[in-house]
């Protein structure tokens, strides 16, 4: 478990990168505030001894993920919000259920950390700690090996319709 | 050397990595002499042979000039830094400031995991195996994928935050290329890992004892070599910075040190990769005599990435650079396919000599 510091100084910077993603009016700012926010919190995930995790939590969200979203920003040249901070009705709306799904969202997280045996805050430790790859894949072929095929064929679905979308676009007929 | 504590640890790693970066800034400036030097001796000219040179007096009076040019290097450097650095109006101030910087960083990190010399007396902590900034992680290889996964922002970047056509095509370029790349080269790298049985880099070093993975896997070796070249944008892949099409690609607005900043990453990546390239094929810091002389891991490393940077050179000045829609069709028709189908080949031999139905 990491010091209480490590934990605090990480926990600032996430909650800053997160909060300046959400208020930038620059899309690729935004993009890069969550790129911040994704590598702290692999940093957390290596406080919490799960290099693994942390790994891969690097390559796919900090590395592909948000590449492709700083592609199709700059493609769509969509980088600047449009208006001047007036919002229109639609998106008043948008910030009224985001608002609450926020506020939902921390009371539940607040409500599950209090009701938990021996009271008090903090992150949880895991009851078995996977430290190196060879674990954790013995684990998640052997104990999870069901949910792990389950993910593979929703994904590998995903990947198949993309393909089928591309192509009808390209041949202009239906695949 | 004992360490016990994690904050001696942290201190080891600091004072370790500060030298090693140290000694990779100056072997970048002395990359780009070789560079010079080696590319103008293979297109039959003499190379910058001004700057610096140790006369020595012969009968005739005249005085022979022994290395002539090893000053090259500073005086570049002297030059870089006093061009007037300018801005261009219509940048995205920070991301064009941050731009070089995330572009120097990945590459500084990744040095982290290289293991330089196996078990060296006095310098490498008592416990570990090898030479390292950070020694015994295991999950070395996917350090290095990770930090080559983040390392195309700052090229990305430079060339959205320079508000210019040459630069956004250049940036858009590279990143298509780094992401269709990487795919092989994560595949590769696998092999090394299977065959070693460990994601930690000196265990990769050691599994080489017998034989180096070159000679076992060579196609791996071929297809890891030129996704790098490719990673790199080294020529043939340089046609992010094409100069007919795209003047400079996503430099173009950059002046002074920020400019330096692109080429000192581009040339500490250079190294780092050949340095990579002699770890999982090469057998990494291993030699003749490296077991009774453990130091001398430090010289077979440079060797071999000297080696390296030869052959990168070499392809420099011999291949012509390819065309965008080739790029891509090799990188996902030809080398993907090749990488995956040699790596599943590999997984099943290796079962199979496990389960002893092939002996070896």
């Amino acid at each position: 478990m990491g010091d209480p510091l490590v934990f605090g100084i990480l926990a600032i910077v996430a909650i800053v990168a997160a909060l300046m993603m959400v208020t930038s009016r620059n899309a690729v700012h935004s993009a890069l505030w969550l790129v911040l926010n994704f590598a702290t919190i692999a940093v957390f995930y290596v406080v919490l001894n799960a290099p693994f995790i942390a790994m891969v939590q690097i390559t796919v969200y900090a590395g592909a993920i948000m590449v492709l979203f700083l592609f199709v920003i700059m493609l769509l040249g969509a980088e600047q919000l449009r208006g001047t901070g007036v919002s229109s009705r639609g998106e008043r709306f948008h910030q009224a259920v985001a608002a609450l799904l926020g506020v939902m969202l921390i009371t539940a997280v607040t409500l599950a950390l209090m009701n938990r045996e021996g009271a008090g805050g903090g992150t949880a430790v895991p009851t078995m700690p996977i430290t190196s790859p060879q674990e954790l894949g013995l684990i998640l072929f052997e104990t999870y090996v069901f949910p792990f095929e389950v993910t593979g064929v929703l994904l590998l679905a995903a990947i198949i319709g993309v393909a089928i979308f591309t192509l009808r676009k390209k041949r202009g007929t239906a695949v | 050397m004992a360490i016990n504590t994690l904050s001696q640890l942290a201190v080891y790693s600091l004072v370790v990595g500060f030298i090693m970066t140290f000694v990779v800034i100056t072997g970048f400036a002395y990359t780009t002499l070789l560079e010079r030097k080696l590319l103008a001796r293979l297109q039959h000219r003499v190379g910058p042979n001004r700057a610096g040179y140790i006369p020595i007096p012969t009968r005739g009076g005249k005085e022979r000039k022994l290395l002539g040019g090893f000053m090259q290097p500073a005086a570049d450097a002297v030059k870089l830094f006093f061009k007037e650095d300018m801005t261009p109006v219509m940048v995205d101030k920070w991301t064009y400031f941050l731009a070089p910087i995330i572009t120097v960083i990945p590459a500084i990190f990744i040095l982290a995991v290289i293991p330089w010399a196996g078990f060296v007396p006095y310098i490498t902590p008592e416990g570990r195996d090898y030479f390292a900034i950070a020694p015994g992680i295991n999950v070395g290889v996917l350090f290095i994928l990770a930090i080559t996964s983040i390392s195309v922002y700052g090229v990305v970047l430079a060339g959205w935050s320079s508000n210019s056509k040459y630069a956004i095509l250049g940036g858009i370029r590279a990143s298509a290329q780094m992401i269709s790349y990487e795919l092989a080269m994560g595949l590769t790298v696998l092999v090394p890992v299977m065959l070693a049985n460990s994601m930690d880099l000196g265990v990769i070093v050691e599994g080489q004892r017998g034989m180096w993975y070159l000679f076992l896997q060579p196609i791996a070796a071929l297809v890891f070599w030129i996704a790098a070249l490719a990673e790199l944008q080294r020529a043939p892949f340089d046609l992010l910075e094409a100069e007919q099409e795209l003047s400079a690609g996503f430099t173009v607005e950059y002046s002074s040190m920020r400019f330096g900043m692109f080429f000192l990453a581009e040339y500490m990546k250079m190294i780092i990769f050949c340095a990579l390239f002699a770890v999982f094929f090469l057998g990494g810091y291993r030699g003749p005599f490296v077991d009774q002389v453990p130091a001398l891991g430090f010289v077979y490393t440079a060797l071999k990435v000297f080696l390296g940077l030869c052959v990168m050179i070499w392809i420099r000045a011999s291949l012509p650079r390819f065309r965008y829609d080739q790029l891509m069709s090799f990188g996902w028709k030809v080398l993907l396919p090749i990488s995956v189908v040699n790596f599943m080949i590999v997984a099943v031999m290796i079962v199979l000599v496990e389960e002893g139905v092939l002996g070896f």
